[in-house]
């Protein structure tokens, strides 16, 4: 967990933007875009803009030959220019819709390029089951193949390490410089990404995946929007969004036979006009540009969503399941005391620790020894060369060093260390289970040391809870989201820590096993349950929970498992996407509401203008000039709207961490009443301005 | 004036009162707890049950159910199809009335069977008792209990129970509500004065001139007045419905008659409310069609009130009530106010003429049958008002960050699909389609007795009283074939009759079992799905202004899509008159 | 389930609930009309001294001479006809409807403030010129037609502006006719649900027999 320690702050502005997009150009990239979406074949798949569309190509006709379905006006110039005009503004609102989509797109496109870049062709040296190497293009590897890289290659696939130690460079996905260590066995750092440089030593990999199927061309499909899907609730609003264009086109195909009984005839442009006006275009042109732009701000966050499905559960998210070391305590525990028993003096136990601590190479370890060495001037009193370190494993719970001599010294979690004393004939003191409690009580981890029988007490490692993490679940707690916390540590410590970082529930010495269980009492619940991992033995509760974040440092099954990888492998990210999760939904919601409560005004402008004839004038509330003013500044308001929209779709509705009541009275305030009112202002103010009369 | 208020509120008010006891009533009965008739009525039940052969355990999904609704339906209508088709023969035909033309026949059944009762005939000179004794009273009673048994499945569904089964809720509607309630109230009526007899027509002399001579219809009119009402049905035994002084002789009367046409649709809110374990929601939502509905009274009492200006100008008074198509013992007040609760309930009986009224009383009549959720129809109001709050917890729900859910449900494509198809497609289609289709040929088609935007009024009032299984009408159009006797004295039949008939029968059609369907598969989607606990990001729907939030959807979604049909017919109307007209 | 099943117990279902709500339900209300509220179970029969059926109590007659207080005007005549010319067949049903005339209908007014017209069948003498050149002020209820045509009911106001006619034509005191008016007013249930009205055929068959 290298990179822990350096993602604690940070908000979203201050995390790098990786890999560097080449932002200019997008626009120029976006207008060309537009026209190129207006091959009816895309534009279908997008049903309220589709109407739009074909309605312009009607407009158009009637533009051309006024009297095309039958005679409507005898001063057929004049109705061509205001025909025209319809024409000109629907195409405009095509257009500008397939100018939100390009831009949303643009963003992804560029970052893709910048990704393509790295992946080039690179010679790889195969390794061949008789043991000589095989110049072939990195195209040729397969799933299973062996190759070997030296300082300078690029890392030709992704893969696992099987031998040899080396640093890589994987700024090119990760956008960190510092180089990282790889080495095979090890779960974290084994694995290796296609596209990678390695700057020194050199490495076997055997490769783990297919041409074409990399990680970095997985990364490339998604920003590109390549494989994007409509997610679920963009299907449902789409549903919505086709019904009520239905709804209209029924109402205004069957007006005209209406009107004429009542002898307040209307041409077919005008009609047009007001079909365009009624369906929902504001949210039907922005609705894949807010869908884009969310899974872009997943990605301007350095995360990969594998979908935008994923992106969505962020928002409903009910339950997060965190691990406690890394993710609400800083990765690393640091010795604070050592409290001796059975009679021993402090100096002692230090210098039993040291001895313990020697060739363990954890942070923990480290800060024994500098604990030992630089508060009690402790020193190895053994040749280290002819010792033995003892690694630590789930199954033992400890760690330690095997003495020349002979002498087993050992730390560990306080049971496993009685265990060993007792198995080795020692007697355990008393004293050993208050040094335990004392240590609990302080939300510290107790490690108990001995040598062969004799215990000689307990190192206090105090845990380190991350800055700000409090106020952020409580942010969560308003926002209805429940954290829990998992932690090997016993349920005292847990219980100490839990309290200290205010988060909902914990599970005490939980194995990973617990991990799964845990999310599914909460699914079962039916909540929607968001973690994160890393290990290979996380990547079945990743696999199991709504949404999983991998971090990018964790291992191949890990990532694979998730619907999420973080690049910086910082999992306190999990909070920051719930809420681009949910601020995606915002503005959604918000944009559809405005877009519907818009027609109450459009109505207004354009029904008792049109039928003047029937004498409704009086509805004409808003005062406008003419028929023809009423509708020209109808549509023009209708077009504009949406490229004015643009950058608070892209950007996204603010998000503030309040209670379903409270934003949905802020939003519906905003973008309901605000809806209602504002085409009022605007389409008054169009008439007054257009010089039409 | 003030006279006129008192009375319109009181009536409210005890409409209001009576909500959560029968409300509370009809919760008791379809959750099979213990009621005050059970020990007559259980084995009443139990050999319905036998006989019908039905395991009332049985719960039924949502398609079950929706096919045991339909399957009986059909049985149902061509029982009714073969008795007004054979009446001639048939017995209890004391007025002696021949068959009727086989659209007229057809267009009774599907117009009885959907719950709608709009009638193209007279009940004077088109059917016989026994026609309407036996066949279209019968489906007063099931026609109500068919609605009411899929809006209590609805409500289950909605609430997360299993939706339970179709012929144990079609029975208990009748044993447990519809019949007792219609015993008492029919016997009330019979006080009152309507009559209950097999005896025919009686003629009389009349007083001023003898040589003139009076028909006095009769016939068993008060078992069937009052199922008529209290089932929401509305087919009045006598052509004039109950402004006939038979079927509606009096203040006492025409209050019963108030009360039993919105008891149902208004209590079955509150039986919601048990059913989720959430009064307080019920009452909110409660308040959303009690407000429009009160909005619609004022609306229209008021125009009635002041009158026709250009009658009263004759008349040389500034105010005087518009009494044409009214009856003086109803006056402006109880006209406006049945008017107004009639169209809004689904009911569809009439004390006074709608055709006849201000166009404010059109305007406030044409929106209720619109939005169908002003109490709306038996046991599908409820059903639609739910499905509304449904469509509003999707559209704004979205706006607090999560996928929206009601009840803990989450509201999927699934949901958005059948709710939005039934509350906003349905009934366009089957309105404006066929209504566009009348007005595009008017001369061959309609046969519209008034001019201009009263005339589209007419024809556009047809087709939403025919979609929303209301039945009134605002009439005045060639839409009845001559009667029976007619055609025996060698009257012709019509064209527009034809075509009424049949146009109407697929809006009945499609207003009825189109949503049917939907809700029950609705609710039986909803019933199955995890729900969600319950947290402070949920959006909470019993809240003031999650209420006020779906009035507006309803406002935008539900009446926008008709404003240009009111913006030509009653509005314009409405500017006609106030120009001055003749 | 089986199509068979189905349909068997939609048959059943029909069948069952037919006898309870078409056959028993109607029949109990038949016996229980015709033995508890004979009266009015038979349609509130007014019989004269010779035990003859003269009218109901609830269903108007239509009046138009000065001898009678008159009452609305009504599209189907109060469902009467000349039994030797019949041929609408009303009398062997009974008939009852109304005008559907709309506010903004100009027949409406033509019907109530009367139309010229050179040709006489096409000539509309109007309710107002009626009612005046019969010396009664006009009222909202004598000229607007009623919803059932068969309106029993005057307004109190359309029966005071008679007074003075039917007092003359019949030689009577104004305030013996106000008498009769109120004993044949029906008021308002418990005062306050609906409006009062006079009873025409009541009224004038207690005028006969002063």
């Amino acid at each position: 967990m290298q990179t822990s320690t350096t993602a604690t702050r940070g908000t979203r502005d201050s995390r790098r933007h990786t890999p560097k997009a080449d932002m200019s150009g997008v626009y120029q990239r976006a207008i060309r875009e537009s026209f190129v979406k207006l091959d009816p074949r895309i534009v279908v798949r997008n049903p309220v803009m589709f109407i739009v569309w074909v309605g312009t190509i009607v407009t158009l006709l009637v533009t051309i030959d006024p009297n095309l379905f039958g005679t409507v006006s005898a001063d057929a110039g004049n109705q061509r220019l205001l025909n025209g005009l319809i024409t000109l503004i629907l195409f405009l609102t095509v257009l500008f819709a397939n100018f939100a989509e390009a831009v949303a797109e643009g963003r992804g496109k560029a970052q893709a390029d910048s990704l393509r870049s790295t992946r080039s062709d690179t010679v790889a040296r195969k390794l061949l089951p008789n043991g000589s190497i095989q110049e072939v293009s990195s195209t040729e590897l397969r799933r299973g193949d062996q190759v070997q890289v030296v300082a300078g290659d690029m890392i030709p696939a992704d893969g696992e390490v099987v031998r040899g130690i080396a640093s890589v460079d994987e700024s090119a996905i990760t956008g960190e410089s510092a180089p990282v260590l790889k080495q095979p066995g090890t779960d974290i750092s084994s694995s290796v990404t296609g596209g990678t440089r390695i700057l020194s030593d050199e490495l076997i990999i055997n490769v783990t995946s297919d041409p074409g199927q990399g990680f970095i061309d997985r990364m490339i499909a998604l920003v590109e929007g390549a494989e994007r899907t409509k997610t679920p609730n963009e299907i449902a609003l789409t549903v919505l969004l086709t019904v009520l264009t239905l709804v209209f086109l029924i109402v205004v195909a069957t007006v005209s036979p209406l009107a004429n009984y009542v002898e307040a005839p209307t041409t077919i442009a005008i009609l047009i006009s007001l079909l365009v006006a009624l369906i929902p275009t504001t949210i039907g042109g922005l609705l894949s540009a807010i869908g884009i732009a969310g899974m872009d701000r997943v990605a301007q966050f350095n995360v990969i969503a594998t979908s935008g499905r994923a992106v969505e559960a962020c928002g409903d998210v009910n339950t997060l399941v965190l691990d406690k070391t890394g993710t609400i305590t800083l990765g690393n525990r640091l010795a604070d005391e050592f409290i001796p028993v059975n009679g021993h003096s402090v100096e002692e136990l230090a210098q039993v620790a040291l001895a313990a601590s020697v060739f363990d190479e954890t942070p923990e370890g480290k800060s024994i020894v500098q604990l030992a060495e630089r508060e009690y001037q402790a020193k190895v009193g053994f040749d280290r060369s002819t010792a033995e370190g003892v690694e630590f494993s789930a199954r033992t719970r400890m760690s330690g060093t095997d003495l020349p001599n002979g002498r087993e010294i050992r730390k560990g979690a306080v049971d496993a260390v009685k265990g060993f004393v007792r198995s080795r004939g020692g007697k355990i003191p008393a004293e050993i289970d208050e040094a335990y409690a004392r240590v609990s009580r302080l939300g510290g981890t107790p490690l108990a040391v001995c040598q062969d029988g004799e215990m000689y007490g307990v190192i206090y490692l105090k845990d380190i809870v991350k800055a700000g993490l409090r106020e952020r679940f409580d942010q969560l707690r308003r926002m209805g989201v429940k954290t829990i916390m998992l932690t090997g540590d016993n349920a005292i410590t847990a219980s100490v820590i839990a309290q200290e970082a205010g988060v909902d529930d914990f599970i005490a010495e939980a194995t990973p096993e617990d991990k799964i269980d845990v999310i599914r009492r909460e699914q079962n619940e039916g909540k929607l349950v968001a973690m994160t991992g890393d290990g290979t033995n996380d990547a079945p509760a990743l696999a199991q929970a709504n949404v999983g974040v991998a971090m990018n440092s964790g291992t191949q099954a890990a990532k694979e498992a998730a619907n999420m990888v973080d690049l910086d492998s910082d999992p306190t990210k999990l909070i920051d996407l719930v809420a681009i999760g949910k601020q995606l939904l915002i503005t959604r919601g918000a944009l559809t509401t405005f877009s519907i409560a818009n027609d109450i005004a459009k109505y207004f402008a354009i029904i008792p203008t049109i039928f003047a004839a029937a004498g409704i004038g009086a509805l004409n509330i808003m005062g406008l000039k003419s028929p023809q003013s009423a509708i020209i500044s109808a549509l023009i308001y209708n077009a504009l709207i949406i490229p004015a929209l643009i950058p608070l779709a892209l950007k996204g509705v603010q998000f503030r961490p309040l209670t379903a009541n409270q934003l949905l009275r802020r939003n519906i305030l905003i973008y309901g009443v605000g809806g209602v009112i504002a085409p009022f202002i605007a389409i008054k103010l169009i008439d007054l301005i257009i010089p039409f009369s | 004036m003030l006279q006129g208020w008192i009375q319109i509120g009181l009536t409210l008010l005890i409409l209001v009162a009576i909500t959560p006891l029968f409300g509370g009533y009809m919760a008791r009965v379809y959750q099979e707890e213990k009621t005050f008739f059970d020990r007559i009525l259980n084995p009443l039940d139990r050999l319905l049950y036998s006989a019908i052969g039905v395991q009332p355990k049985e719960n039924m999904t949502g398609w079950q159910y929706a096919r045991a609704a339909i399957s009986s339906n059909i049985v149902m209508a061509l029982l009714i199809f073969f008795l007004i088709m054979n009446q001639g023969w048939l017995p209890l035909n004391p007025t002696r009335v021949p068959a009727p033309t086989w659209d007229t026949a057809l267009h009774t059944t599907i117009s009885f069977i959907t719950n709608t009762n709009q009638q193209h005939y007279s009940g004077e000179t088109y059917l016989s008792y026994g026609s309407q004794m036996l066949g279209l009273g019968y489906h007063m009673f099931t026609s109500a209990a068919t609605g009411l048994a899929v809006g209590i499945a609805f409500i289950r569904g909605l609430t997360g129970k299993p939706l339970g089964n179709f012929y144990v809720d079609l029975i208990r509607s009748i044993t447990r509500i519809l019949l007792p309630i219609s015993i008492v109230g029919a016997i009330a009526l019979l006080a009152a004065g309507v009559p209950e007899t097999l005896a025919g027509v009686v003629v009389v002399p009349t007083l001023e001139d003898p040589a003139v001579s009076q028909a006095i219809a009769r016939g068993p009119v008060a078992h069937y007045e009052f199922i008529k009402e209290l089932g929401e049905n509305g087919g009045g035994f006598f052509a004039i419905n109950s402004a006939h002084p038979f079927e509606n002789p009096n203040g006492f009367t025409n209050l019963v008659q108030l009360v039993a046409i919105l008891s149902v649709p208004s209590s079955l809110i509150y039986t919601y409310g048990v059913f989720a374990n959430n009064i307080k929601q019920a009452l909110l939502v409660y308040l959303i069609p009690l407000s429009i509905l009160v909005g619609f009274v004022i609306l229209t009492a008021i125009a009635e009130y002041n009158g026709n200006p250009a009658v009263n100008a004759l008349l040389n008074v500034d105010q005087a009530p518009n009494l044409e198509g009214k009856e003086v013992r109803f006056g402006w007040a109880q006209s406006a106010l049945y008017a107004v609760i009639t169209t809004a309930s689904m009911c569809g009986a009439i004390n006074s003429l709608h055709d006849s009224f201000m166009p404010n009383g059109g305007f406030a009549t044409l929106s209720n049958m619109f939005l169908q959720i002003v109490f709306g129809g038996q046991g599908t109001g409820t059903a639609y008002l739910f499905a509304y709050l449904l469509l509003a917890v999707f559209v704004t729900g979205l706006m607090v960050g999560r996928t929206p859910e009601f009840l803990g449900r989450k509201i999927e494509k699934r949901e958005v699909v059948l709710a939005s198809f039934l509350i906003l497609l349905v009934h366009p289609i089957a309105i404006l389609i066929p209504g566009a289709i009348t007005m595009a040929f008017p001369d061959q088609l309609s046969g519209i007795s008034n001019p201009g935007f009263h005339g589209l009024s007419q024809v556009m009032y047809e087709y939403a009283s025919a979609a929303a299984n209301n039945g009134s009408g605002f009439e005045g159009l060639g839409d009845s074939q001559p009667s029976p006797i007619a055609i025996a004295g060698g009257a012709e039949t019509s064209t527009t009759a034809l075509w009424w008939n049949l146009s109407t029968c697929f809006s009945l059609l499609a207003g009825r079992y189109i949503p049917i369907v939907s809700l029950l598969l609705l609710a039986d989607g909803l019933s199955r799905k995890q729900p969600v606990p319950e947290t402070v990001g949920t959006l909470r729907t019993d809240t003031g202004l999650f209420t006020g939030v779906t009035a507006g959807v309803i406002l935008i979604l539900g009446a926008l899509t008709f404003f240009p049909i009111l913006a030509l017919g009653p509005i314009a109307e409405a500017f006609l008159i106030s120009r001055g007209i003749g | 389930m089986s199509f068979a099943r189905e349909a068997s117990r939609a048959v059943r279902s029909t069948l069952a609930l037919w006898v309870l709500t078409a056959m028993l339900y109607p029949l109990l209300m038949l016996a229980i009309g015709q033995i508890v509220f004979p009266y009015q179970a038979n349609g509130s029969l007014i019989r004269n001294a010779q035990n003859e059926v003269v009218g109901s109590a609830l269903i108007g007659q239509p009046f138009t001479s000065d001898r009678y207080f008159n009452s609305r005007p009504s599209t189907s005549s109060y469902s009467t006809a000349d039994p030797a010319a019949d041929e609408g067949r009303v009398l062997q049903t009974g008939v009852s409807g109304a005008s559907n005339l709309a506010p903004s209908n100009v027949a409406l007014l033509d019907r109530i403030r009367g139309k010229g017209d050179p040709d006489p069948e096409q000539a509309i003498e109007g309710e107002i010129p009626r009612l005046q050149q019969a010396g009664i002020q006009p009222t909202a209820d004598l000229v607007y037609t009623s919803g059932s045509s068969l309106d029993p009911h005057i307004t109190p106001a359309g029966a005071a502006a008679q007074i003075n006619r039917v007092a003359t034509a019949r030689g009577l005191q104004p305030n013996q006719l106000e008498d009769l008016i109120r004993q044949n007013t029906d008021g308002r249930f418990l005062g306050i649900f609906g409006e009062p009205g006079v009873n025409v055929l009541k009224l004038n068959l207690a005028l006969d027999t002063l």
